[in-house]
């Protein structure tokens, strides 16, 4: 097994307050693991931290990712080495189609020029795949879009970017149900042996069609219990009582 | 690490080339009655025009400077040259003009404009227009578009009945200044019914420092007919200042259509007092889309007169100040008339201690009922000592109206940053994608060229320039 990401007693602050109070992770080479914890246990954090988002402050530990410490890295250079992170809540920008701004992110991240015929087909394809509208390719980046169209657009950027790690910040949360099959189907075309994916929820449905490796409970900034896909399970019918008990 | 170097001024390269200050003729700099009367001789005014100058010279020596607005105590009238005749007539062909002004204006892309998307050209350089141009095809069916000296000469009785009615000499203190040394400009007389499928565009150069540029433009759209009108100015920079204070009357008569489209890019040297005004008849447009970059203060509020039942106007404004620059813009509009209508869509954007203003002024009056006005303006700083304020004046004088009135002052959002720098995006590009989206819905209504341009400007404004 080949380590992709290890992250070593991480702590952090948002805004002078201690919201991960040492968190321990790693992650391999071809695995899917899982966060799930109650809110405000520190699981956005936890993805935010991976990102260094500047509204977070890292105070100890470190994270590692293929290899190099990119702790101290700026947000756009560890998107460039091959992190992505599909958000709770896209940010609409207007002024950019879909298609130049991928094209404009793709190549920043491969440093090579993007052929946009090409291009436009693999996005066609994938939108086909994530039964998205084709006509959503030429709007507006996430301007109007629903909810549900700015996950499957996360996961289209997703596809079209191809990075070695990607966190999924509870893109399920205020889907339907078809629509987390979709975001479930796009993981899976994804995923293969030397990516990776940690994939933050609330809920079970996005897991169901997907092999996990490790389920993570978070606690109050802490990783409580690692187990099996059947942990989510267990959490889901009996909730995070007797883990909250134990803080 | 990061590189913060602030740039003190954006690298305007083709707007900056100097020529040398090579003229035919350049009025000793003040502002005396023997300089109007100098100024009205060299251009052999008819009498009629020497009249409105000397009596427009009283009105000036009358009024005050503005109580409210950018300090203008920059400006020394007794620094400035109000008339300087470049070394060249009036030309038909570029081939005619002077090598090193067709030069400025091939730089500046008109030429090449001329050939590719515009009916007509007119291109002044310092006080007088040096060529002049339309297809034939307009010309017979009877369009004028020519400078304003030959329009006084050959059409006296139209100029007489239009020159400074729609803007009155005594409007304010800049419009008397205007009217006293006025020189240059174009006039246009589109025929009843005759629609123009391709813009005429006028630009404006001013190259002698220490000197004013006070070009008149005067556009009569006759019934039903329609026209795109664009103008450009630009200048190179001096240490000094100098003084821009056109203006601009626009009748626009029943059923007709006008978009009147400019893009201001002065140096950061001028300073901007224009003034510009349209009449509007009944079920006639004005559509005023206006790009401010340059100055170093301008002060410049288009106004539609909306005079005719029906009559609509939209105005589409863009401003972006950077450092020592004071861009106070906006629109004014009076609706005289049942069911008219305005819209008006006005961005800002502040950076390195820039400041801007939007100013506007909706009056609709008594017998304007059923009439609707929607005001929308939104402002972006880019740094916390930029500055934009917002000073709207409505006048609503009667009940039966639809008003709506929206304002927005925010800063570039950090979480959007984020997003953008997480899919690998330097802040840099992340920060120019921002800007650039929030001044797409005006830069699409820019003339193409200049829409690239300003995009252009926007990355080249922000290239390294953020803290």
């Amino acid at each position: 097994m080949k380590k992709l990401l290890e992250i070593n007693d991480l702590r952090v602050n948002a805004e002078e307050k201690e919201i991960l109070k040492g968190i321990n992770l790693t992650i391999n080479k071809g695995e899917i693991h899982v966060i799930m914890g109650p809110n405000g246990s520190g699981k956005s954090t936890t993805a935010n931290a991976i990102f260094n988002n500047p509204m977070y402050t890292t105070v100890g530990g470190n994270i590692v990712f293929d290899g190099e410490d990119i702790t101290n890295l700026s947000t756009d250079e560890i998107a460039r080495k091959g992190v992505f992170m599909s958000f709770q809540s896209p940010e609409e920008i207007p002024g950019i189609t879909v298609t130049n701004f991928l094209k404009f992110a793709k190549n920043k991240v491969t440093g090579k020029p993007v052929k946009i015929f090409e291009f436009k087909d693999e996005i066609k394809k994938y939108m086909e795949e994530l039964n998205m509208n084709p006509k959503y390719a030429e709007r507006n980046l996430n301007v109007g879009f629903s909810g549900g169209e700015k996950k499957k657009n996360e996961i289209l950027q997703m596809l079209v970017l191809n990075p070695k790690l990607v966190i999924l910040d509870e893109t399920d949360s205020g889907l339907d149900v078809d629509a987390i099959k979709t975001v479930s189907k796009g993981i899976e075309m994804f995923k293969n042996e030397n990516n990776a994916v940690l994939i933050i929820t609330h809920n079970t449905k996005i897991l169901h069609n997907l092999k996990v490796d490790k389920v993570h409970v978070l606690v109050d900034g802490k990783i409580v219990k690692t187990g099996p896909q059947s942990l989510a399970t267990e959490i889901e019918e009996e909730g995070y009582g007797k883990y909250k008990a134990g803080v | 690490m990061e590189e913060k170097t602030y740039l003190e001024e954006v690298d305007r390269n083709i707007y900056d080339f100097k020529n040398k200050d090579d003229y035919d003729y350049k009025i000793k700099k003040g502002l005396t009655k023997e300089i109007v009367e100098e100024i009205s001789r060299q251009k052999n005014d008819p009498d009629w025009m020497r009249e409105i100058r000397l009596k427009a010279l009283d009105i000036y020596n009358s009024l005050e400077l503005p109580t409210w607005g950018p300090d203008l105590s920059v400006l020394d009238m007794d620094e400035i040259a109000t008339y300087v005749r470049p070394k060249s007539k009036l030309n038909s062909s570029w081939e005619d003009v002077p090598e090193d002004i067709k030069d400025t204006f091939e730089k500046l892309g008109i030429p090449e404009a001329e050939k590719k998307s515009l009916a007509g050209v007119g291109a002044q350089y310092d006080s007088e227009v040096v060529y002049h141009s339309m297809k034939e095809d307009l010309i017979k069916q009877g369009v004028i578009y020519t400078d304003m000296e030959t329009a006084v000469r050959e059409y006296p009785d139209i100029v007489k009945e239009h020159f400074m009615k729609c803007v009155p000499v005594n409007d304010h203190k800049f419009v008397a200044l205007h009217a006293a040394v006025w020189s240059g400009g174009s006039f246009v007389y589109v025929p009843k019914g005759v629609k123009l499928d391709f813009p005429l565009q006028s630009y404006f150069r001013l190259n002698s420092p220490e000197s004013g540029q006070f070009e008149h433009t005067l556009i009569i759209v006759e019934e039903g007919a329609s026209l795109h009108f664009i103008e450009g100015c630009s200048a190179p920079k001096y240490n000094k200042v100098n003084l821009h204070a056109g203006c601009v009357e626009l009748y626009v008569k029943d059923n007709a259509y006008l978009r009147y489209s400019t893009i201001e890019n002065w140096s950061k040297n001028m300073l901007n007092l224009n003034t510009k005004k349209a009449i509007i008849g009944k079920n006639a447009q004005v559509d005023w889309v206006s790009g401010s970059f340059g100055s170093k203060i301008s002060m410049l509020y288009p106004m539609s007169i909306l005079n005719g039942e029906n009559a609509k106007t939209e105005y589409t404004g863009i401003s972006f100040a950077g450092g020592g620059q004071n861009l106070d813009t906006g629109f004014k509009v009076i609706h005289n008339a049942p069911n008219t209508s305005s819209v008006i869509n006005s961005k800002s954007i502040s950076k390195n201690g820039g400041k801007c203003t939007y100013r506007s002024l909706v009056r609709i009056a008594e017998n304007a009922k059923n009439s609707k006005s929607t005001v929308s303006c939104e402002s972006l700083m880019l740094d916390d000592i930029s500055v934009s304020d917002t000073i709207p004046v409505n006048d609503i004088r009667t009940d039966d109206v639809e008003f709506s009135h929206e304002a927005t002052i925010g800063k570039l959002s950090d979480k959007a940053i984020f997003y953008l720098m997480s899919r690998g995006l330097t802040e840099e590009d992340a920060k120019a994608m921002i800007v650039r989206g929030f001044a797409y819905p005006i830069s699409k209504e820019l003339p193409i060229e200049y829409a690239v341009e300003m995009n252009n400007l926007i990355n080249l404004e922000l290239k390294g320039a953020i803290g």
